[in-house]
């Protein structure tokens, strides 16, 4: 009883600190709210005392208990549900809108955080069982680092050559260096954007980066971090000072305009460069044969 | 079921010669000079949150995007 008793509180204690470390509110502020900290952490704290009970219910031959087990862990597929909708329902309330395809990915993990904490909780039960409960620390202390490395996927940086870029109309067209953006007619939104407007180039390194930067879902992510982080000089009642994204189809460049309350083009480069590569639109057409030899 | 919906459409047509006009859904605004076409352009794009666009032959388009 007592080497069950040593090995859930482990497991539990592991799986929990793991949840407390991968919940961090930065400039996305989500969770912001002291009630969103509540729910995940008490999510998180069933994930982890379901995986830290899952071999002391075996070893006891409660094999009810391990399906039990099994059903509760269906229900974390329920937080993905709750995350997207509640993330979609804030969305069409943003000025700079985050978009479907963040949205999805910040569900997504929210979801595999929970089977991550799971997991750990397993982990670290189950050596502290079998062996002592000094040898479930070394584990565990690792796979804190484990979750905290798995929190950071690649970058825009990483893919791509940021570079500050001119802005320049000729008649009522403005364009980002050679990208064409926008017919703008009137005089006064023409010398708000040449004042206020920066643009921003990002050159894809290879296909797979031409692909992903293709993709819309990641250009509106780009957008949204952009403006959260430098503020954006727009209101409900100015659409032509969205953001915007668009595509040179010859080279698959993408330029970005962008109207910050604070003009501070490094730091918009910087912003830009720090955005995540989403899930849904990372594609590795150099993977395939057809894609590499197109490639060349 | 696929929903569809139109999400660009032309709101409104703010011209300086009716005759480049004709037709469509779309009401016309017939103005004056360049200043009040300007102007109304501003107003409209205020009221209705949308962008205007230069047909350059001194036909405003007014585009809910």
């Amino acid at each position: 009883m007592e080497r069950y008793l040593v090995a859930t509180t482990m497991g539990i204690a592991f799986g929990f600190a793991a949840r407390c470390l991968m919940l961090r509110s930065d400039y996305r502020q989500y969770p912001a709210y002291p009630h969103g900290y509540v729910t995940h952490l008490s999510l998180g704290l069933i994930a982890a005392l379901l995986g830290a009970l899952a071999i002391p219910a075996l070893l006891e031959k409660e094999f009810t208990a391990v399906t039990f087990l099994s059903l509760a862990a269906t229900q974390f597929r329920d937080i993905r549900e709750i995350e997207r909708e509640t993330l979609s329902k804030l969305d069409l309330t943003n000025l700079v809108a985050r978009g479907p395809d963040y949205i999805e990915g910040i569900a997504r993990v929210f979801e595999a955080r929970n089977y991550l904490v799971m997991l750990i909780a397993l982990l670290v039960s189950g050596l502290s069982y079998f062996t002592d409960f000094i040898v479930g620390l070394i584990p565990g202390v690792l796979s804190l680092f484990a979750a905290l490395r798995l929190m950071h996927g690649p970058v825009i940086g990483e893919i791509g050559r940021v570079r500050p870029a001119g802005l320049s109309f000729e008649g009522p067209n403005l364009f980002v260096e050679d990208i064409h953006f926008m017919n703008l007619a009137r005089e006064e939104v023409r010398r708000t954007v040449l004042e206020r407007g920066l643009g921003v180039v990002i050159e894809p390194i290879d296909d797979n980066a031409r692909e992903i930067l293709a993709n819309s879902g990641q250009r509106m992510a780009i957008a949204h971090d952009a403006a959260t982080q430098l503020g954006i000089y727009r209101d409900v009642d100015t659409a032509e000072f969205t953001p915007i994204l668009r595509r040179d189809l010859d080279t698959g460049r993408i330029a970005m305009l962008i109207l910050p309350l604070e003009k501070d083009i490094e730091c918009l480069v910087a912003a830009v460069k720090n955005v995540p590569v989403l899930e849904s639109s990372s594609a590795r057409p150099l993977k395939s044969r057809v894609g590499r030899g197109a490639a060349d | 079921m696929m929903k569809a919906s139109i999400s660009k459409y032309i709101l409104a047509v703010i011209t300086l010669d009716s005759s480049l006009v004709s037709g469509g859904g779309a009401p016309v605004f017939v103005a004056r000079d360049r200043i009040e076409q300007d102007r109304i352009a501003t107003y409209m794009a205020r009221i209705t949150e949308g962008v205007v666009h230069d047909l350059e032959n001194g036909v405003y388009i007014l585009v809910k995007h």
